[in-house]
């Protein structure tokens, strides 16, 4: 069996090296969102509306990024079978979700001022809404099957479809606006927002790291506790007044 | 038809649990069971409802994982190598696992199919269960003890080194009775080992070379049934 | 160790097995068209009666029938394994458990098929759909939309039938997987059925054949980790 146990003087030092990296990932995410709105003008549009764009679009990289994850760890348990990889993948999935639900939302107050109306069916939000829905099965199999093996093995099968599938949405539904000859999405990026963005982009990539590895870390500590209390259970022969299942 | 066993039996255990437990929710039904059967050996397994016979049966089977220990079977780990342990293993559980709406023939032609049998052995089963003359009826119709008849003309179409049977006997009538007694004890004779699920008084006793009994979720005796009756010895496994 | 010819033995004695079981239960299939039919009409009230719109509406409306009246027949499908406890049988016969996916993927699609034969001549009745002198390129479209849903439906409908809330996890899980087959089928449909004017319909039957490719290969491989106790 996999031994999944973090000792006490291991863990505390994950959770500090940790905590001093979501420091940083936050401040960084904080100076460069002060700088970007600083130092990028008005765009001759949308005004300061653009300004959003220094959220969403880091936030849709994530979202594309985070899948990825989720494929390369959901593949290795597949492979490998440790238990390791199937709570990262997990993790990996829930912060995707968060990041899609922000790409959305922030996708729809970006439409309403500019377009007048909260949804477009734009090709890359609605790529995005389907990656959503992909998460959200994702998740809804890991909180429907008990069995912890089985889970893993049924969402890793599901997670990967699932990752295989978003660049084929992505074609299927960015082939159907073209025909129907709709307005194509907004923001094509002038040179000024460039060093905005990507500053922003690595913000968002720190961010993400370290909401995953939280997420994961705490999924570890879960596990162990999980561990101890079966190891107790198992050495204590002398228990008579627990009660046994059917067979 | 006569027993096949599969060629060379293996000088490997039949079975060898260390240490196996398993959990349903949050309560545990086997705490580290350890169980050694030779090849050929006929075992009983004796245990009050619900001590966990059926599920160490079913993870011998590769039905269920070990939360913890390991199991091998004819020398392949459960876990690791399941498939090799359902080719040398013949399973016959509580629910009869048979297709309703299918015939009796149709059902058994089904398994040669999946079991790359021949289809004449679907027959030659049918008949040495007896249940020949009601080939044709849907197994909707059947009565358990029918059912368990069919499950056991399944058995026969599999070529098993371990039988793994749970409470064979349960639903059979008399003829049914001694139908799965003269099976067994082929099948002891074939070199087949066998782990057998009772009851106390159940007709089988006779055939087997040792019983053992789980309590608290172990292996907390064995008896020999063959050896002179002494008392059970009571071996913390 | 199995070969290909006893794999093939198995795959096809599984289909075989779940489809006399369908013909010999009575209720399956017929419910299951009953249903698609229904829908099919209830769209019709939802977006007629004017002649041009239900006929642009003819495609989706069709596929959005057989996709959802293909949830039940999916789930139908692993249904006939866990009522007599077969399933655990099943899975202990030594062999490949692809052979498993295949025979369940062929009886799948033979009953696919045989619905959506039904549901789109109700359909093109219903809708006043005119059909095009080219519609073999639309039977090849409907051909390769079919694979798709099968294969995903089959796939996904091991894990649902077996969990709680089954109803609910098979759509939830196999809904968004089918956008691209349901954009595709129905887009092409509507440019065959218009006179395929900008040649769409094979840029579309294209990406449906490459859905079908990737995904057959994807569940195979995926399905015992899938299908496993």
């Amino acid at each position: 069996m996999n031994q999944v146990a973090l000792s006490a003087p291991v863990a505390a030092k994950r959770v500090d090296r940790t905590l001093w990296f979501g420091w940083f990932a936050f401040a960084f995410l904080i100076a460069s969102q002060a700088i970007a709105i600083a130092i990028s003008p008005p765009d001759r549009d949308m005004g300061d509306l653009q300004k959003i764009m220094y959220v969403h679009v880091p936030s849709a990289w994530m979202t594309m990024l985070a899948p990825l994850t989720v494929l390369v760890f959901a593949l290795r348990y597949l492979v490998r079978g440790r238990e390791e990889d199937d709570l990262l993948a997990a993790a990996a999935a829930e912060v995707a979700v968060a990041f899609a639900g922000l790409t959305l939302v922030l996708g729809m107050i970006w439409a309403r001022p500019t377009w007048g109306v909260w949804w477009t069916w734009d090709a890359r939000l609605t790529s995005t809404l389907v990656l959503f829905m992909i998460l959200v099965g994702y998740l809804a199999v890991r909180a429907l099957v008990d069995e912890r093996e089985r889970r893993a093995r049924w969402s890793a099968a599901v997670g990967v479809l699932g990752a295989i599938n978003v660049p084929i949405v992505y074609m299927s539904v960015r082939w159907w606006r073209t025909i129907h000859q709709i307005q194509s999405s907004p923001a094509t990026v002038d040179p000024a927002y460039v060093i905005g963005l990507r500053l922003n982009a690595f913000a968002f990539l720190f961010v993400m790291i370290y909401c995953i590895r939280r997420r994961y870390d705490a999924a570890l500590i879960e596990r162990s506790a999980e561990r101890a209390s079966e190891a107790a259970a198992l050495g204590d022969a002398s228990v008579t007044g627990e009660s046994l299942n059917g067979r | 038809m006569s027993i096949v066993s599969s060629p060379s039996p293996s000088m490997m255990p039949a079975i060898d649990a260390t240490g196996v437990a398993r959990r349903f929710g949050a309560s545990w039904v086997l705490r580290g069971l350890t169980l050694r059967v030779e090849p050929g050996e006929v075992v009983g397994l004796l245990g009050a409802n619900g001590s966990g016979k059926s599920t160490l049966l079913r993870i011998l089977a590769t039905l269920l994982r070990p939360h913890a220990g390991s199991a091998r079977v004819c020398g392949h780990d459960v876990v690791v190598a399941p498939g090799r342990v359902r080719e040398s293993v013949g399973y016959l559980g509580h629910a009869p696992g048979l297709y309703d709406d299918l015939t009796a023939r149709e059902n058994l032609t089904f398994a040669a199919a999946m079991l790359d049998r021949d289809e004449h052995d679907a027959d030659r089963a049918l008949e040495r269960v007896g249940l020949l003359d009601v080939g044709a009826r849907p197994v909707r119709g059947f009565s358990s003890g029918m059912q368990r008849r069919l499950a056991i003309a399944r058995l026969l179409l599999v070529r098993p080194r371990l039988l793994l049977l749970d409470e064979p006997y349960s639903n059979l009538d008399a003829s049914g009775v001694s139908l799965m007694n003269s099976l067994i004890a082929e099948w002891a004779s074939a070199g087949v080992a066998a782990l057998v699920v009772l009851h106390e008084d159940t007709p089988a006793a006779g055939l087997l070379d040792r019983t053992v009994s789980i309590e608290n979720g172990r292996i907390e005796s064995t008896r020999r049934s063959r050896v002179e009756p002494a008392s059970p010895m009571a071996v913390r496994a | 160790m199995s070969t290909w010819r006893h794999e093939w033995r198995r795959a096809r004695a599984i289909a075989w097995k779940d489809l006399t079981a369908e013909r010999r239960s009575k209720a399956g299939f017929n419910a299951v068209v009953a249903l698609a039919v229904t829908i099919l009409v209830m769209f019709g009230f939802a977006l007629g009666p004017d002649a041009q719109v239900i006929r642009d509406a003819a495609p989706g409306a069709i596929w959005l029938a057989v996709l959802f009246a293909g949830v039940l027949a999916f789930n139908r499908s692993y249904q006939v394994e866990l009522d007599g406890s077969a399933l655990e049988q099943l899975i202990l016969y030594p062999g490949g458990r692809r052979s498993i996916f295949a025979g369940k993927l062929l009886a799948n699609f033979a009953f696919v098929a045989l619905m959506l034969a039904i549901v789109i001549t109700v359909g093109i009745v219903l809708f006043q759909v005119r059909l095009p002198p080219n519609w073999p390129a639309l039977l090849v479209i409907v051909l390769l939309g079919a694979i798709g849903l099968v294969t995903l439906g089959t796939f996904y409908a091991a894990m649902a039938s077996r969990s709680r809330a089954r109803e609910v996890l098979l759509p939830l899980l196999l809904f968004p997987m089918l956008v691209p087959v349901l954009l595709a089928a129905v887009e092409a449909t509507k440019a065959l059925l218009g006179g395929n004017l900008m040649g769409d319909a094979s840029a579309w039957g294209r990406l449906l054949a490459a859905f079908d490719v990737v995904f057959l290969a994807a569940a195979f491989l995926a399905f015992e980790s899938v299908i496993e106790v």
